[in-house]
């Protein structure tokens, strides 16, 4: 239904060329990087593509797939966030003095100590204030993403390490007489008890259903990785707003000349990426039981990893939430594998450092293919123009 | 071609620092013709546009738009009037497709918060259809793929989308070779064949005279002299361009 009339005869016979053979591979690089990384792994190691170690993987995939969903966002128009593993340290820290501490108010002589829920959405809400922080900064002082969300990695950071005098905040576990137990459920617990779950495993017929049963106790981090996996990518390709976020990273200036809220857009951006952070931080110290001012430290890389081999342009404009998925999967299948495969954990970073690199000299190269492409396109058509007017 | 003008732009003046860029300037297009606005390098063209579209405020003048008196302070204002312009780079996003360019910043939703894909879609189809515009592949493919002609057409389509009564083209054939400026030309004759306002700014008198109704010329910031096309000759305009007496200058008459 989208034919506009075809006057044009020059294309009117497509076939595939090797180009459009090139470009789809390349497309569909991030895909392909993950079937190989499986299949490499899964012949190496009997125990790789396992139920029980697809979850494993998966849980650790959660981390680098929400910071990752933020940072789309983020890149997607034009920009970048270095805050990300700070603001993961000081939510940690926020929440877990919440928990053992309390808020204290010492004019009223009071502490008040917070429902679990409520440290939930007040470490959230501080995500997104840190992160509208970053935007304000961005645009109202037209300070270069770059440098704006530097100077925040510093900020964060060293409020996370004031925030209990650089101590660990352990024993995450909240108090009856308080009401705010509960917090470790949220990176460990799963929606059916594991022991349950482990009972039907062990008294399933088969290996087929052994492995649906295990498939059951995935734990909520996976979980909360699909529900923003989803709404992202709804966002993303369904709404005015994620068009708008396309728009300013493909033209900013066009975005601004058609109406499109650039700034607004832009600081929305980064209030994301503030609370998907802060979503990392909540569930690494609900599963470490422990908050230490250090979480997260190098975070910001691994998120900008994870989008950059999931196909997203760091100049903005180009890629999509489902890439970074893939991409924090392929990290994943990766570091995991090597552990079970026994690489040593020097050359794990040197093959991840690898692979990085590897994923953006594609993207450079499909990127020049595409402007080859449409240049090529361009010249035909104005060539068939020429001719179809004499 | 209706005699009372829809948009009347009276004694405008703007001043940047140093550079006094227009002084005094009358301005009109009326509904149904093509008024050329010509002048040399630095003369205010587009300064005048960028004025009437508040991108930035006059400092002394009127602005009447359908004979009442209209305060511009924002593009989104002369929007709200019916004016539309084509900027000379045209601000399209490249990595869109044509459908998503067209409805940049007005996007249809659907139920809460969903694109409306389908009705944008059949929209677009819709206004590039009644403009002829019959050259593109798919209103789906990109933008960084047509043709300089196609995105002219396609930035000109969106202006005229919004039920637009005055638009405006920014030099829309300056980078285009002889067959593409061919169908931007026949583009503009229809828009004011549609009842449209265009104001079209260009360096080339062959163009202009081919499109234009009438002619302002500019020069250094003074309105020179506006012909009827018809009754004018390029000589004439050349002239006023490059040498005319600055008939609205006070003390200089
Ligand atoms: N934003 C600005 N700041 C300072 N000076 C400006 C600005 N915009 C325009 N000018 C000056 O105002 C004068 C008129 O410029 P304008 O762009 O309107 O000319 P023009 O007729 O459109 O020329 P051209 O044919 O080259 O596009 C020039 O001297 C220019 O340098
Ligand atoms: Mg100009």
């Amino acid at each position: 239904m989208n034919q506009a009339k075809t006057a044009t005869p020059a294309k009117a016979s497509r076939s595939y060329t090797s180009t459009d053979i090139q470009q789809i591979l390349l497309q569909a690089r991030a895909y392909i990087a993950l079937i190989l990384v499986v299949a490499v792994f899964s012949f190496l190691s009997e125990a790789f593509l396992t139920p029980a170690n697809i979850i494993i993987v998966a849980k650790q995939v959660a981390i680098n797939a929400i910071l990752g969903i933020g940072m789309t966002f983020v890149i997607l128009t034009g920009g970048i966030d270095l805050s990300v593993g700070s603001i993961v340290g000081l939510t940690a820290m926020i929440a877990g003095g919440l928990i053992n501490e309390g808020l204290v108010l010492p004019y009223f002589g009071v502490i008040v100590y917070f429902h679990v829920w409520m440290i939930i959405l007040i470490s959230l809400a501080l995500g997104a204030v840190v992160g509208m922080v970053n935007g304000l900064i961005i645009t109202r002082f037209n300070v270069a993403p770059f440098i704006a969300t530097l100077g925040m990695l510093y900020v964060a950071r060293g409020l996370a390490l004031l925030r209990s005098d650089g101590d660990t905040y352990p024993n995450l576990v909240g108090r009856p007489e308080f009401g705010n137990q509960g917090f470790p459920m949220l990176g460990a617990g799963t929606f059916l008890p594991t022991e349950i779950v482990n009972g039907w495993v062990h008294s399933a017929q088969n290996a087929f259903m052994a492995g649906l049963y295990t498939f059951l106790a995935i734990p909520y981090s996976v979980w909360i990785m699909i529900v923003f996996t989803l709404i992202a990518a709804f966002v993303a390709a369904k709404t005015p707003f994620g068009r708008q976020v396309y728009a300013i990273g493909g033209n900013e200036r066009a975005a601004e000349l058609s109406g499109v809220r650039v700034n607004r857009v832009k600081v929305i951006v980064y209030m994301i990426s503030g609370v998907c952070s802060a979503m990392v931080g909540l569930i690494i110290a609900s599963k470490l039981v422990a908050a230490h001012p250090a979480t997260g430290v190098f975070f910001e890389l691994n998120a900008i990893a994870v989008v950059v081999l999931g196909g997203t342009s760091l100049m903005g404009g180009r890629g999509n939430i489902g890439g970074t998925i893939i991409g924090a999967f392929v990290i994943g299948a990766l570091s995991t594998g090597m552990v079970m495969v026994g690489v040593s954990s020097f050359w794990q970073q040197v093959i991840k450092g690898a692979v990085i690199v590897l994923a953006v000299i594609v993207d450079q190269m499909q990127a020049r293919m595409q402007e080859r492409v449409a240049l090529q396109q361009q010249q035909r058509l104005e060539l068939a123009t020429q001719t179809a007017e004499g | 071609m209706s005699e009372t003008p829809i948009l009347d732009v009276r004694g405008v003046s703007k001043r940047f620092g140093a550079v006094q860029a227009l002084t005094n300037v009358d301005f009109q297009a009326r509904s149904g013709e093509v008024m050329a606005l010509v002048g040399d390098n630095g003369a205010g063209k587009s300064t005048l546009i960028k004025g009437i579209a508040g991108i930035y405020p006059f400092d002394g003048g009127e602005i009447h738009f359908e004979g009442k008196k209209v305060n511009i302070h924002n593009p989104k204002d002369s929007a709200a009037l019916g004016i539309e312009v084509v900027y000379q780079d045209l601000a399209l996003a490249d990595n869109l497709d044509v459908v998503a360019n067209m409805f940049l910043g007005r996007e249809r939703i659907q139920k809460p918060w969903q694109l409306d894909e389908a009705s944008m879609e059949k929209a677009c189809i819709e206004t590039l259809v009644s403009l002829s515009v019959s050259t593109l592949r798919s209103v789906r493919q990109a933008v960084a793929g047509l043709s300089g002609g196609q995105r002219q057409a396609i930035a000109v389509a969106k202006a005229v989308m919004w039920n637009s009564k005055v638009v405006i083209l920014d030099e829309p054939t300056a980078a285009l070779g002889v067959a593409q400026t061919r169908q931007v030309l026949d583009l503009v004759k229809r828009l004011a064949q549609q009842g449209l306002a265009v104001v079209i700014i260009s360096h080339n008198l062959h163009d202009i005279f081919e499109v234009a109704d009438r002619i302002t010329v500019l020069r250094l910031g003074y309105k020179v002299k506006e012909f009827l096309t018809k009754d004018t000759t390029q000589q004439e305009v050349v002239h006023a361009i490059t040498a005319g007496t600055l008939e609205s200058v006070p003390g200089m008459v």
